[in-house]
């Protein structure tokens, strides 16, 4: 992730003028403060019913967040430093997700299990503005990939200790969340396992076959080919197309049934998002050892080192950075391809995301997606500072 | 004609042979079907499906690069400089949203059908088209840059003239990235009840029938390859333009 793009150079600012960022932001504020803040609906099918500000909150707390919201404005124009700004933005968004929660317990009447409350439209706009100047905060203060983990720890215990609190336990989201406790965290399984392990096979299968492209040149382009044209099938299709072969194999190969090969479920899921994550590996690992100094590789050759040698200590550890940036891109697409498993039966978050289409439930969707994204998102930011770091070891 | 060339050309004319005359491939696609499934898509009619796809993947693809040309050329003149970091930053936040999960949020918005499809894709394409833009427009070689300054060009002409054709290869080679992602995720749209081949790839999970499966799939994979090798022979000829320019 790119929070770490360098900051540009400007003219020092006076802490009076406006920033254009900021003006972007409070202009999207605004027109969040106008929207409805929360959605009430009798029950989970009926239309919701908008409610702004004062009506989704007790009058206490909607004065409380009016005033959170212009220190938030004030902080988004004025030219403060990033790091106050950053503070500000923060304080912000988490007081719009406690609120969201209150507003919910305020508007569900006492013992309703039928009523839903679920954020309205301001609530998003107002808290993508503000996630806006936090972000553009963290841009600006270039934090060092560790201070970028340690960050993203903070925030993943912050929305823990939300959701352990109960603050957010009558949001519909949530309430759809009570009806499937158990079967959420066994689809979450299987969608880390399906994520996760067609990652790890396709780094052990595709480094060692970059590596036999690099040395033979003549492979190369028609294994790099191959896999490009793996890479156009749609997800769908090869999920599908896998079914029949794998229900052979398991039929007729003996053995094959009793490790877990079978024509429907996780089988064909993880075999097919292992030869989509297959192409960026192989040609990072063949683009990073290609781009290896040649002095390097000189250096190591007058020290005596064989053809192997230089390779597996020498070559392979100095491509290093760029083989990981192609598991990281991988590893983020898998996150997010899994979710189409489910249409085969082979499970993860998609199962809620495509039973929400179905009953168009939306909050059933939301249960299946804000999961998903917040794992890539998670899984992004981990592996790029673990690239930053390791690419600060070799390159000069 | 080289080999590469025939078999693109081959695989062309089979294509269109399966759109027009369909019927002609039952013998070959009934190898797939078991107890007298239908070998061919009986649902509707192939040819429109596909032109139905590729209208949606069209129309996405020219909106991304409007918007994502426009937003790349703004944030890297002086006015938006400003806006260079965070838009860098939130492209790639954008990166980790699935699309499915984008797909199925427009739905409450839009309702079923083909409009959470194109916003979805647009907003998909979006992301390549820019990060190749900036890529395009930052890394331009700062003599000719400053040549252009040198010959009294405004700021307009220098983009116009000089700063977008040579950064073009590039931009281009970004919407071809995206319309391949797009060829692809489209198929997914079909959940939403869009017309796109995914509704005979979906047709074939639901009934088992591996022959609508391997059809959807491979009209896509097949367009998919013809459309990157189009845009990438497209990249190559404006390249060696650029080149002869510059040299």
């Amino acid at each position: 992730m790119s929070l770490a793009a360098p900051a540009i150079d400007r003219p020092r600012p006076t802490w009076l003028a406006l920033d254009k960022l900021g003006v972007l932001v409070a202009v999207a504020a605004g027109i969040g403060i106008a929207l409805p803040f929360a959605l009430f609906r009798a029950n989970r099918i009926v239309p919701g019913e908008a409610m702004g500000l004062f009506a989704a909150l007790p009058l206490h707390l909607a004065l409380l967040l009016v005033a959170t919201l212009i220190g938030g404005f004030a902080a988004a124009l004025l030219r403060w430093p990033a790091h106050l700004k950053l503070a500000v933005g923060l304080v912000v968004v988490g007081m719009l997700f406690v609120l969201a929660g209150l507003s919910a317990s305020h508007l569900t009447p006492d013992g309703d299990s039928f009523a839903r409350v679920s954020p309205g439209a301001g609530f998003w706009v107002l808290a993508f503005a503000f996630a806006l100047l936090v972000t553009d905060a963290l841009t600006r203060l270039a934090l060092r990939p560790w201070q970028r983990v340690a960050m993203l720890l903070a925030v993943a215990a912050a929305m823990a200790l939300l959701l352990w609190s109960g603050l957010w336990n009558d949001l519909s989201m949530l309430r759809e969340y009570a009806n499937r406790a158990q079967s959420f965290w066994s689809e979450a399984q299987t969608h880390l396992g399906l994520a996760f392990g067609s990652v790890a096979i396709a780094t052990l299968v595709g480094v060692p076959l970059g590596m036999v492209c690099y040395k033979f040149a003549a492979l190369r382009a028609s294994v790099l080919n191959l896999l490009n044209i793996v890479q156009t099938i749609p997800s769908i299709a090869l999920f599908g197309l896998l079914i029949a072969p794998l229900a052979w194999v398991a039929a007729h190969v003996p053995g094959a049934k009793a490790i877990g090969i079978s024509g429907i479920g996780a089988t064909p899921a993880l075999v097919a998002l292992f030869a989509y994550s297959l192409l960026p590996i192989v040609a990072n690992t063949v683009v990073g050892l290609v781009g290896v100094s040649p002095a390097a590789i000189d250096a190591a050759r007058g020290m005596g080192m064989t053809r192997w040698q230089r390779l597996l200590s020498v070559e392979l550890p100095l491509a290093f950075p760029v083989i990981l940036t192609g598991i990281r891109i991988v590893l983020v697409q898998n996150i997010g391809l899994t979710t189409i498993a489910a249409l085969v039966g082979g499970g993860g978050f998609g199962v809620f995301v495509f039973q929400g289409i179905g009953q168009t439930a939306m909050d059933l969707v939301l249960l299946g997606a804000v999961p998903t994204v917040a794992l890539a998102f998670a899984a992004a930011v981990v592996l790029d500072a673990l690239v930053d770091m390791t690419a600060r070891g070799t390159r000069t | 004609m080289s080999w590469g060339n025939l078999i693109r050309l081959v695989a062309l004319l089979t294509l269109l042979a399966l759109l027009l005359w369909p019927d002609a491939f039952s013998g070959a696609f009934g190898l797939l079907t078991t107890n007298g499934q239908p070998a061919i898509y009986n649902q509707g009619n192939l040819l429109d499906i596909t032109l139905s796809h590729l209208g949606i993947v069209a129309v996405a693809t020219l909106g991304a690069t409007i918007i994502a040309v426009g937003l790349a050329i703004i944030v890297t003149r002086p006015f938006g400089a400003e806006f260079l970091p965070v838009s860098r930053s939130l492209a790639n936040i954008g990166q980790t949203f699935p699309p499915v999960a984008v797909l199925a949020l427009a739905v409450p918005m839009l309702g079923f059908g083909t409009a959470p499809t194109l916003v979805a894709l647009f907003l998909y394409g979006l992301l390549p088209i820019f990060e190749n833009t900036l890529t395009g427009l930052t890394g331009l070689p700062p003599a000719v840059v400053e040549a252009a300054r040198g010959m009294g060009m405004s700021g307009w002409q220098r983009l116009l003239r000089v700063e977008l054709p040579i950064a073009l290869p590039v931009i281009l080679a970004g919407i071809r990235l995206s319309v391949v992602i797009s060829l692809a995720t489209a198929t997914i749209g079909s959940t939403v009840a869009a017309r796109t081949l995914g509704e005979v790839i979906i047709a074939g999970l639901l009934s088992n029938n591996t022959a609508f499966v391997l059809q959807g799939g491979l009209i896509v994979g097949v367009l998919a390859v013809l459309i990157y090798d189009g845009l990438s022979a497209l990249e190559r000829s404006l390249l060696a333009r650029t080149g002869q320019t510059r040299a």
